[in-house]
């Protein structure tokens, strides 16, 4: 299993933290899910005498790796500030970085996310970005200094799936030794289980656990995907083929009975 | 029966208050500032007592113990005003109301028609929504007002003095309802912050709550009567008890202005901004240390569960029972 700057993670689901009914069940569905990282978000909740620690207090008990993230930034010097803030706060190097360029669709704004990952690469951060499945944007990202990559599936929230598996597959191909992890956009475990099987390391999510009505079965319900997924990836599938193959051989059986 | 203490003068603190005069206790009522003002949460409070709503969300007691406070209120202030609940979305947003539908009880489906007779200036704007019948609101400030009067003039004594519950527990039984101010004793307790503005808009009339869902922004405007609104309110995981972001103002007023554009010629009456107290389960919970009796996280259910745990408050005291939302594990 490909690393994350240097660390192996136990479980291939990342959960977000927002949402959720009550911290309580937020918890719960860490514990049944056995989600490996927790992504956290900084920027709605922090005033300037960092308002939000009572929660931020409950997502370290969690026990898990904490990601914070910088959703809701909308330009290079507010996802910096925002990412030195998290640092700050949770004492660690991880920095999910999302810099939202269209408010409708919620697309990244990949010029200015190239363009801080690179400030916080230099400044030490573990930049774990938030982009398409564009293979260029993909490779600048990569220059600027991340050593991971998180493409959407769909829209932010959408549970739309897997709006391009070609592009998927392709940027599997395309930087076989970069972890890869889908982010964003998934409404369903199996959409989370073809993520797997397309030999991405690990899928994160939020809305499709913390908006439904049992979380914390939901929860358990995408790491059993995830890891059917990977389980199937290392397996090496069959290849799918156009003529039907029987499973029993014919030849030499009396076909005429 | 001895005298009792109550700390604090929000809506737990007076509601326990009365449900202990009612058994004959002689008490005494702590509270920081004069009165009843912006000190206290629950003056910012929506006032919907909408248990069948809140159950989308919130778990089973809420709902359960919700359904307690219309008839609590109404008998104890008079205040409350039985007219049911609307719940609305824009076009693009109706799998929110299907899936509201699905998670609630007893809503009846609504189609424009009936919309436009529910409210008239609503009828032309949305095609599809939900009524909760047996839902009802009241104006926060009104009812604790009422309140008030009534046990000033059944003899509690009000004391306005900020004082400290284990101090004053030395000398008697005493109720510490003190909110966010007692996480000093609760270190679980946290803010879950709520920003609200009220407007007057003499152009739009609603007779009773309504509820715009929305992915991101979800609104619900309160009628207090005369062309005054409350529109609310945020729910962010922070303590401040202050500071409105030009954010959440944009949000809010940007859902009232989607309900119904004459919004946008409101007058800005009030801006509001406090912290819930809240547990990690977001239930309020009874805590009992020896003399004192803690009764704290109602987040965002202040008036619709109070009653309730007012009435839990005296189980404990009187009836020597160990009430449903009594917290075992004190640390």
């Amino acid at each position: 299993m490909r690393e994350f700057y240097g660390t192996k993670l136990s479980n291939a689901l990342m959960l977000g933290t927002a949402q959720y009914p009550s911290p309580a069940i937020l918890a719960d569905a860490f514990k049944r899910s056995g989600a490996g990282v927790a992504t956290v978000s900084l920027r709605r909740e922090s005033g300037a005498d960092k308002e939000g620690q009572d929660f931020w207090a409950l997502i370290r008990k969690l026990g898990v790796h904490v990601l914070p993230n910088t959703a809701g930034c909308h330009t290079v010097k507010e996802a910096v500030t925002t990412a030195q803030m998290a640092r700050e706060v949770f004492g660690t190097a991880w920095i999910k970085l999302e810099v939202i360029g269209e408010e409708d669709t919620l697309h990244p704004d990949t010029f200015a996310l190239v363009e801080a990952a690179r400030i916080l690469s230099e400044d030490g951060f573990q930049v774990f970005p938030y982009t398409t499945d564009d293979l260029v944007v993909a490779e600048r990202l990569l220059r600027a200094g991340c050593e991971v990559l998180m493409p959407w599936g769909s829209p932010i929230g959408s549970g739309q799936g897997l709006n391009n598996v070609f592009g998927l597959r392709a940027m599997r191909a395309h930087f076989p030794d970069t972890p890869l992890v889908v982010d964003a956009g998934l409404g369903l475990p199996s959409q989370a289980a073809q993520v797997m099987e397309l030999g991405f390391d690990a899928v994160l999510l939020n809305t499709a656990v913390a908006k439904a009505g049992d979380p914390a079965a939901m929860a358990e319900a995408f790491s059993l995907a995830v890891n059917a997924g990977q389980l199937a990836a290392t397996a090496d599938p069959m290849e799918p083929r156009d003529m039907a193959a029987p499973s029993t051989p014919v030849i030499g059986k009396a076909f005429l009975s | 029966m001895e005298n009792v203490s109550i700390i604090g003068s929000g809506v737990a603190g007076l509601c326990v208050a009365r449900a202990l005069l009612d058994r004959g206790v002689k008490l005494r009522l702590f509270e920081r500032g004069e009165g009843i003002g912006s000190h206290a949460c629950s003056w910012w409070a929506g006032g919907m007592l909408a248990p069948y709503c809140e159950s989308e969300s919130a778990e089973e007691p809420v709902f359960r113990l919700g359904k307690e406070s219309a008839e609590w209120w109404d008998k104890h202030t008079g205040e409350v005003h039985r007219n049911g609940t609307l719940v609305v979305s824009l076009e693009r947003d109706h799998a929110d109301l299907r899936r509201f539908k699905r998670r609630t009880e007893n809503s009846i489906d609504v189609g424009p028609d009936e919309i436009a007779r529910l409210e008239p200036d609503l009828g032309d704007r949305f095609t599809k929504g939900l009524y909760f019948e047996n839902e009802a609101h009241l104006s926060p400030r009104a009812a604790l007002a009422s309140l008030r009067e009534k046990l000033i003039l059944d003899g509690v004594d009000f004391i306005h003095e900020e004082v400290d519950p284990r101090v004053i527990a030395v000398d008697g039984l005493t109720v510490d309802c003190r909110g966010f101010a007692a996480k000093d004793a609760l270190p679980d307790l946290r803010g879950v912050k709520g920003e609200m503005v009220i407007l007057s808009s003499p152009d739009i009339e609603l007779s009773r709550p309504v509820r715009l869902l929305h992915p991101r922004i979800p609104l619900y405007v309160v009628p207090r009567g005369d062309g005054v609104f409350m529109l609310g309110a945020t729910m962010l995981e922070s303590s401040t008890r202050s500071r409105i972001s030009a954010r959440s103002l944009l949000e809010l007023l940007s859902a009232a202005y989607a309900l119904n554009p004459a919004f946008g010629e409101a007058e800005i009456l009030e801006i509001g901004v406090d912290s819930r107290p809240t547990f990690p389960d977001n239930l309020p919970r009874i805590q009992r240390d020896g003399n004192l009796i803690h009764v704290n996280g109602l987040y965002r259910h202040g008036f619709l569960l109070a009653p309730a745990m007012a009435r839990m408050v005296a189980e404990l005291i009187f009836d020597n029972s160990t009430p449903e939302m009594m917290h075992e594990h004190f640390n």
